[in-house]
């Protein structure tokens, strides 16, 4: 079972909503951070560190002497990332996308591949919690094979939680796809209501059975949980604004351990979740 | 003209309501948000749209079964898994690098550009304003975030405004990085929290990486003090202003809910008095 959790909002708490779930089953489970912008599930599980790991993509290197300047590379690259000026072959390897094919293309066979520094991958475990979060280097733009990188753990006997960065696009797709359930994660906010909508239509497009967490309900007005009752967006916890569970967030602290009866909330949730997958494979 | 963008690292730490606000405090700029990913910056300005573009990049590749032969040259070249074994094209998994489409014997791969969303330009009460709307689950955001801050400059030269307010992405990526390239100073918004704070810090090592010039300041600075000045005793050790303290208001939301700004939900609050001090500040260190 690989539960995402996602939200398009930033800040509305996926972070609190992964880490605690985790953290209240008693099941084998693996916490997969693919926030790998601004990963922050270690700053809450203080794991005890393991194994890091350098994750590359793989960009082309050019063999001047095989290479005859006839630019079929330059041909096919739709990322302008080689280019042929006269008989000079110039590479911006921050914008290869590591498609293979200037070195499929090559008649010369003067192209071969090397690794360009994306980020690294950090291993980690909490009793047995098994915890891999990516962190992407600074300064660099592509985050989706990093995020693959950090997903290609996930091991099929265990639960996965995962914790996907915010937003609609390519890093939260990667992030959700071939989960087995989205749990999204917003705010009754006007703001957190825009970007639960477009939240909602990303797994609707990638065909993914979902639930909504309500988190800091209280503030703002009604019109999220309108929307779900609306959307047939089953709403599976809320959690009151409450500015106790905001200063232990604060400060690093579990709201589990803060508050032990949130325990049987998170576990709860994890078996209507269950409910909701092993329903929708039978239909 | 001065472009000052507003970034933080961390979602949801205050960003756009910041910027709201600022709208309300500064005289003859241009709005631009370059969160397309997920714009909210529209919901409290409200903008009348005047001109509408569809905002194509990219190509996704279209199999063309009457030419296609399955010889399966595609999908051992496909390094992204998005074609099937019965020739499809899982149009979400493919990256548009175009190697099946060169590499097809039959020819029988089809190439359309990709309309990957829209951007606008906008009139709203605070003067005019640049946004997008990124489709679902597109790739290119980087490149519509350039596209959304050229056209916010072209604006403000044309009616000679000389500030643009840019409203940024969370993360450190590559739309973050295509909003402040070449930006004239980053504001980071940040919380006392322990991921603010990493957070915070992982975007002032961007800013740092790009050359553009970052200040700070803190958003319910009151939640935890010693978290307070954490960051503090962090932005001194790394030359950075911090230009002031927002504390806990639940005016924000408020504001939020009725579609306007701090300043028009409350001429008085305790929050509204912080963000014109960091206003203040701000003037100063760009030279408004």
């Amino acid at each position: 079972m690989i539960i995402s959790i996602a939200s398009g909002k930033g800040g509305t708490g996926k972070t609190m909503m992964a880490t605690n779930l985790a953290l209240s089953l008693s099941a084998d489970v693996q916490l997969l951070d693919c926030d790998v912008e601004e990963p922050n599930c270690h700053l809450f599980i203080n794991p005890k560190y393991g194994d890091v790991e350098t994750v590359t993509t793989p960009v082309p290197e050019v063999d001047d002497q095989k290479c005859n300047g006839c630019g079929k590379c330059s041909e096919i690259c739709q990322f302008k990332a080689i280019v042929v000026i006269g008989e000079t072959v110039m590479i911006f390897p921050e914008l290869c996308h590591s498609c293979g094919g200037c070195m499929v293309v090559c008649p010369e066979n003067a192209i071969r591949e090397e690794g360009r520094e994306l980020g690294v991958i950090q291993k980690g475990t909490l009793g047995k919690l098994e915890f891999i979060y990516g962190k992407l280097r600074v300064g660099e733009a592509m985050s989706p094979p990093l995020i693959r990188r950090v997903r290609s753990v996930a091991d099929p006997g265990k639960i996965t939680i995962i914790d996907a960065p915010p937003g609609t696009s390519c890093p939260v797709i990667t992030s959700m796809r071939g989960t087995d359930f989205v749990l999204l994660v917003t705010e009754p906010t006007p703001f957190g209501l825009h970007d639960l909508k477009l939240a909602v239509e990303a797994v609707k497009l990638l065909d993914i059975p979902r639930g909504l967490v309500i988190n800091r309900s209280g503030i703002g007005d009604g019109k999220v949980k309108a929307y779900a009752q609306n959307e047939g967006l089953p709403i599976l916890m809320e959690i009151p604004f409450d500015r106790q569970i905001a200063e232990a967030y604060s400060k690093g602290k579990v709201l589990v351990e803060e508050m032990p009866e949130y325990k049987e909330k998170f576990c709860a949730l994890y078996h209507e979740i269950e409910k909701i997958v092993s329903d929708g494979a039978t239909l | 003209m001065k472009e000052l963008i507003i970034i933080s690292g961390k979602g949801g730490t205050g960003k756009t309501s910041l910027i709201a606000a600022f709208a309300s405090l500064a005289q003859k700029k241009v709005l631009c948000d370059a969160d397309v990913d997920a714009a909210d910056l529209h919901l409290i300005m409200n903008p009348a749209v005047i001109d509408r573009h569809d905002f194509f990049s990219g190509h996704t590749a279209m199999i063309n079964k009457d030419r296609c032969t399955g010889c399966g040259t595609c999908t051992e070249l496909c390094r992204w898994d998005a074609i099937s074994d019965e020739f499809e094209v899982d149009s979400i998994a493919c990256e548009g690098c175009g190697v099946c489409v060169y590499c097809c014997p039959e020819n029988a791969i089809d190439f359309p550009e990709d309309n990957c969303g829209e951007w606008f330009v906008s009139d709203t009460r605070f003067g005019p304003m640049v946004h997008a709307r990124l489709g679902i689950a597109e790739e290119n955001s980087g490149k519509l975030v350039t596209l959304v801050r050229q056209k916010a400059k072209q604006l403000a030269e044309e009616n000679s405004l000389d500030l643009i307010l840019t409203d940024g992405p969370p993360g450190i990526g590559c739309p973050v990085i295509a909003s402040i390239g070449g930006a004239d100073a980053v504001l980071i918004v940040t919380e006392p929290t322990v991921s603010g704070k990493h957070d915070m810090e992982r975007v002032v090592q961007l800013s740092a990486h790009f050359k553009v010039p970052a200040m700070v300041c803190i958003n319910k600075y009151d939640l935890n003090l010693e978290a307070t000045q954490a960051i503090e005793r962090f932005s001194k050790k790394h030359h950075l202003p911090v230009l002031g303290y927002i504390p806990f208001d639940p005016t924000f939301t408020h504001a939020m809910v009725q579609g306007q700004t701090v300043f028009e939900y409350n001429s008085n609050s305790k929050a509204g008095k912080a963000v014109e001090k960091i206003w203040d500040g701000i003037s100063i260190e760009i030279g408004l």
